[in-house]
């Protein structure tokens, strides 16, 4: 492959990572934190793209769609805590399951009956639907790049507000030594309350972002979760900086493994067993990688539960 | 307090049941016909495409088909096969329901299909199996709307006329995905720069599209349903090959269910379909001024297909006067296909699939700037699919 296409389909997986990254953050900061397993985690990002898109229609500014879709992510996700999830810490990962997953149900029929079964328009503000020659001759839409320096952006506040700011102390501490920290006083109802908001801003950011290169339909959630659930697995469960790691690794190993196989496979294969090779081989990449990390490190790459 | 609560949820859990449990305001003589489709989830924009246009047949005929009073029970399989055959059971061996139709989707028909055929008729609005098309043929089974690969043989027949010689042709690695290449390289004759099969919940096609412009082939072809389609076609066109690679496809990733999501990205597109919004017959008039009335929206193929459903079944009730319990009679009534279809001529084969002209679109903008298709040729007149000479129908 000649270097220019090596470029691109790098930065195609570094696209995808990123959108993983911002799903897969809240996910596993509500696991870390609170040991609740959220499946409604996607109903967030669907919220923050149907929000986003009406805003942005209505009002014609980008911008002022992404803030709704933050705020909107955020609203649901405080709500949901407040109505539901507090009832659950207590119990079973099975019983949290299972009402979260009423909650797709719930949430999946409220947004038919709000904008109908058809999928709504979004696309990018007219300023980033071209596209940026970075090399000569490879020219590359401009709201990927816009996209990739989000995630970017969304992960250095991570890290900031984890690594440098006494919530994100408290946060570290209720990962580890939950109760411990209840003994110290700290008020663990608002700090998981916040947790939540944080998980929720953070998906409806991933929602408004993917509305103007993916379909903003009911159910877009579901669809995004399973490999959001992958990265977390893989970064190890509760840690934010392995769900970065891992889905920059899942985004390139998913990009990379449809961009090369075809064409390798047709160097060793007659060309229709070739094909369908390479789309088998292609379509467990991401799962194959995660069997490999899980043999070498059953934990994940950076489990935050020493 | 907390007993007020419990009763409270108690009641709100009991509602739905109440729904099913009310008596049916219809005239006691009014024909029953079952409508199972999906209206739940990623497909339920199609289902409610074709129960819309089947209801508008029936309130356009003043709530009848046939001239006999009907009542349309409609229920949601949820893309769900298992939910599709229970909900069959209870409509047909409860309800004795007589006539069904509705399902979209082709694996919730298959797992359908014995349930119903050994005791009703099945007019198919959508899915068209080979399955059923070919020596598993049945004479209670009609399918008004296609074969399953027949549009994509169409694309395959028009490329072929217009004398692309590359093309890289793409779809979802599962069943119906590999049908739709196999159907259009039946009737492609140049060369397959490339088949790819994409996951089939996958959401970013940038690295296909990178390969396809490395490729530089003078034609894709795209086989993606719904929302795959709909990822597709925008980030085909942020990636700029939009106007530098001509886009084909069925119809189905190109018509009214798409067009509201993409926007101007699907401009330019070409795609195969047994009907469209523009063809000048009468029925098809009536049918786009009455749709776009009742319901707000331009009709869709699948509200298409759906209208036709109701009037094909109409025109049967018509000739049974009503009378849907001898099979055999009712069949033949059906086969006869006397109705006025928006789509213009069209008969059934020996296998009670279509033979029909299938049309090329291209997407642009009307009059009034809104997406729509517009008819630009014939890729096929009087098509029959491949499978017909397997089945023993007469």
């Amino acid at each position: 492959m000649d270097p220019s296409l090596l470029l691109e389909q790098t930065l195609n997986g570094l696209t995808l990572g990123v959108m993983l990254f911002l799903l897969a953050a809240g996910l596993t900061l509500i696991f870390g934190v609170m040991d609740v397993i959220n499946l409604a985690h996607g109903s967030l990002y669907m919220a923050g793209a149907f929000a986003s898109a009406a805003v942005t229609a209505r009002t014609g500014s980008f911008a002022a769609g992404v803030l709704a879709g933050i705020a909107v992510g955020a609203a649901f996700a405080l709500v949901l805590e407040l109505a539901l999830i507090r009832r659950l810490y207590a119990r079973a990962h099975l019983d949290q399951v299972l009402a979260t997953f009423a909650v797709i149900l719930i949430a999946n029929e409220t947004v038919k009956i709000l904008f109908g079964p058809q999928p709504i328009f979004a696309a990018p503000p007219p300023a980033l639907a071209g596209s940026v020659e970075l090399l000569p001759g490879v020219p590359y839409p401009a709201y990927r790049l816009v996209i990739i320096a989000v995630g970017l952006l969304a992960a250095l506040f991570l890290w900031w507000l984890i690594g440098r700011t006494r919530l994100g102390m408290l946060i570290r501490a209720g990962t580890t030594h939950r109760c411990m920290v209840q003994a110290l006083g700290v008020n663990i109802e608002v700090l998981f309350a916040f947790v939540f908001a944080i998980g929720g801003a953070l998906a409806g950011l991933a929602g408004a972002m993917a509305g103007p290169i993916l379909a903003v339909q009911v159910g877009m959630g579901e669809q995004i979760l399973i490999l959001a659930f992958v990265v977390v697995v893989i970064g190890g469960l509760g840690s934010v900086r392995g769900a970065f790691l891992a889905a920059l690794l899942v985004g390139l190993t998913d990009t990379m493994s449809r961009a090369l196989l075809p064409s390798l496979m047709r160097d060793l294969l007659p060309p229709a067993a070739a094909d369908q090779v390479a789309a088998n081989l292609g379509s467990v990449a991401v799962y194959l990688l995660m069997a490999v990390v899980l043999a070498v490190r059953p934990r994940g790459l950076f489990p935050a539960h020493g | 307090m907390r007993t007020t609560r419990r009763s409270i949820l108690a009641a709100t859990a009991a509602l739905p049941a109440l729904g099913l449990a009310r008596p049916a305001i219809a005239q006691p003589e009014a024909v029953k016909i079952g409508m199972i489709t999906t209206l739940s989830g990623p497909g339920a924009a199609l289902g409610a495409d074709i129960r819309d246009g089947f209801n508008l047949a029936v309130k356009n005929a003043g709530g009848r088909l046939g001239g006999v009073a009907v009542e349309v029970v409609v229920a949601d399989d949820g893309l769900r096969p298992e939910n599709g055959r229970a909900i069959a059971e209870r409509m047909v061996r409860r309800e004795r329901v007589q006539v069904l139709t509705g399902i979209v989707f082709s694996n919730v028909l298959l797992a359908v299909a014995p349930v119903v055929l050994p005791a009703a008729t099945y007019v198919s609005a959508n899915a068209g199996p080979s399955q059923l098309a070919g020596e598993g043929c049945h004479a209670n089974y009609f399918n008004v709307a296609w074969q399953n690969d027949n549009l994509h043989e169409a694309v395959g027949q028009y490329m072929t006329q217009q004398g692309v010689r590359r093309a890289f042709i793409l779809a979802p690695n599962y069943p119906a995905g590999r049908d739709a290449l196999t159907g259009f390289k039946r009737f492609y004759k140049g060369e397959v720069v490339s088949e790819t099969y994409t996951r089939l919940d996958q959401l970013d096609y940038a690295a296909e599209l990178a390969t396809i412009r490395n490729a530089s082939p003078e034609a894709v072809y795209i086989f993606l349903p719904g929302g795959l389609g709909i990822n597709f076609i925008k980030q085909y066109a942020a990636a700029g090959l939009r106007g530098r690679i001509p886009l084909y496809g069925p119809g189905f990733s190109f018509d009214q269910d798409v067009f509201p999501a993409v926007g101007e990205d699907a401009l330019g597109c070409f795609n195969a379909a047994q009907w469209a919004l523009d063809l000048p017959n009468p029925a098809n008039r009536t049918f786009v001024e009455t749709f776009e009335r009742e319901y707000g929206r331009l009709p869709s193929l699948y509200a298409s297909q759906g209208y036709d459903a109701a009037n094909l079944i109409g025109s049967a009730l018509a000739a049974t006067r009503g009378d849907v319990s001898d099979r055999a009679a009712f069949a033949a009534a059906l086969k006869r296909a006397d109705f006025a279809s928006v789509r213009g001529a069209f008969r059934f084969g020996n296998n009670n699939h279509p033979i029909q002209t299938i049309y090329m679109r291209e997407v642009v903008r009307d009059g009034q700037g809104r997406i729509v298709n517009r008819t630009i040729g014939v890729a096929f007149e009087n098509h029959q699919d491949a499978y017909a000479a397997l089945c023993r129908l007469g």
